[in-house]
């Protein structure tokens, strides 16, 4: 086991974690990013808007930018300050006592102040062939699989801001794009709602949640429940999408770092000091009101500067 | 060695000429993903050239290739010994969970 010694560490690496890395490293406390593992899912470095297409909401992008895009610009904003990069998973942590520690594998770190970005990963069905056809016709990355559905039709499964941002951006491709949701209205945004509605491509089948998927070698088919009268139909789609929703990563902080009953860490109100004194929390792992980019980034701003005060007052 | 890029003409001279395993990368620029993986595959092509060979697959100009080996997803890469498609990698993963995959491919330099 080899041991080196930090100022700050962040665990996490989307808008919020690469702010905090951006802030600390101008304060010239050279942060440590333990910024994820590649992945097709969103939980990896950049997090969730590796997986979008245009960010059209991001303060000072007029026209709008690629969220791949902006994720590299904020981690190359991080480095040119002195951030430094780990592309792993942190595997533990130790509060308990200072200096902390956190472990990517059999190395350990060592740092005066953490700041958490861990952010949230997207839900899957839970079914059993979803390990088996992924790849194959089920896609958790509606931007990296799209191409292949071109004339398909296919089905997007959810109802919040990224399952209709999706669904709209696969009728690029794809003959016909059904979103299944289990309720009879959208959560997402309005704007986006009136998108899909207006999308002659897109279907909606309300009510609905997918209880099964079909197909061997590839996906053939998948079986939706009714949730009002328990009714199973079989839609003919070769291509299932999946944005059920998030889960923030908190399991390395069990019984650690104090959570509500959902998993998301709890911060002191108007900060982002968690329970444990020196180790601060921001983005959508404390975060399940907002969930935005820009919200994301501006705690990830205020983690920095709490963090930084507060390394400070240990020197008073 | 870096890794190299293939096209529709060049690929199946490539593959199958090859005296070591070659990973296909097949990738697109607008996948995130494809991004994060790449420098992973280019470093470990660097470290086991002469073992295996790195080569990438834009699968936007070469659709045709891409069909042919039924990826619906990317990035997938999928290694090819001796001109066949021996194993098949789905999704950006890291750089051990990589080298794992890989690992029978490698000779004995590990």
């Amino acid at each position: 086991m080899s041991t080196t010694s930090e100022r700050v560490i962040i665990i996490g690496s989307g808008p919020a974690g690469l702010t905090a890395a951006i802030y600390t490293a101008r304060a010239s406390l050279s942060p440590l990013v333990i910024e994820g593992e590649p992945s097709s899912t969103s939980d990896q470095p950049g997090g969730q808007l590796m997986l979008t297409t245009e960010v059209e909401n991001f303060p000072g992008f007029p026209t709008g930018i690629m969220g791949p895009e902006l994720m590299m610009n904020f981690r190359s904003q991080a480095e040119r300050f002195g951030a430094r990069f780990i592309t792993e998973k942190v595997t533990s942590i130790d509060f308990s006592s200072r200096p902390f520690r956190v472990s990517v594998r059999d190395t350990e770190y060592l740092a005066d102040a953490v700041i958490v970005s861990t952010g949230a990963r997207s839900l899957m069905l839970g079914l059993e062939a979803e390990e088996r056809l992924i790849g194959h016709g089920l896609s958790t990355c509606a931007t990296c699989d799209g191409f292949f559905f071109r004339g398909h039709e296919i089905a997007v499964v959810g109802g919040g801001d990224s399952a209709i941002e999706e669904a709209t951006f696969l009728t690029k491709f794809a003959e016909k794009v059904t979103i299944i949701h289990r309720r009879d209205e959208f959560r997402a945004s309005k704007i986006m709602q009136e998108r899909a509605f207006a999308n002659p491509k897109i279907e909606i089948l309300w009510n609905h949640t997918v209880t099964d998927i079909h197909g061997d070698a590839t996906l053939t088919g998948i079986e939706v429940t009714n949730t009002v009268d328990g009714s199973v139909s079989t839609l003919p789609v070769t291509g299932l999408f999946i944005a059920i929703g998030h889960r923030p990563n908190t399991d390395l902080f069990a019984g650690v770092l104090d959570m509500d009953e959902t998993g998301y860490l709890v911060t002191e109100p108007g900060s982002t000091r968690t329970n444990i004194e020196g180790v601060f929390a921001c983005g959508d792992v404390q975060d399940h009101t907002y969930r935005q980019a820009i919200t994301a980034a501006g705690s990830g701003c205020m983690a920095a500067i709490d963090a930084e005060r507060w390394l400070e007052a240990q020197h008073d | 060695m870096a890794s190299i890029n293939l096209t529709t003409s060049t690929f199946d001279e490539t593959v199958g000429a090859s005296s070591v395993p070659v990973v296909v990368d097949f990738w697109a620029e607008w996948c995130g993903p494809c991004k994060m993986v790449a420098p992973i595959l280019d470093e470990i092509a660097t470290e086991h050239a002469g073992n295996l060979t790195v080569a990438k697959l834009n699968v936007d100009e070469n659709p045709d290739i891409a069909m042919r080996y039924q990826v619906m997803s990317i990035p997938t890469m999928i290694v090819f010994s001796g001109g066949e498609a021996v194993r098949r990698i789905v999704g950006a993963k890291s750089k051990s969970a990589l080298l794992g995959e890989f690992s029978e491919f490698l000779g004995n330099s590990h």
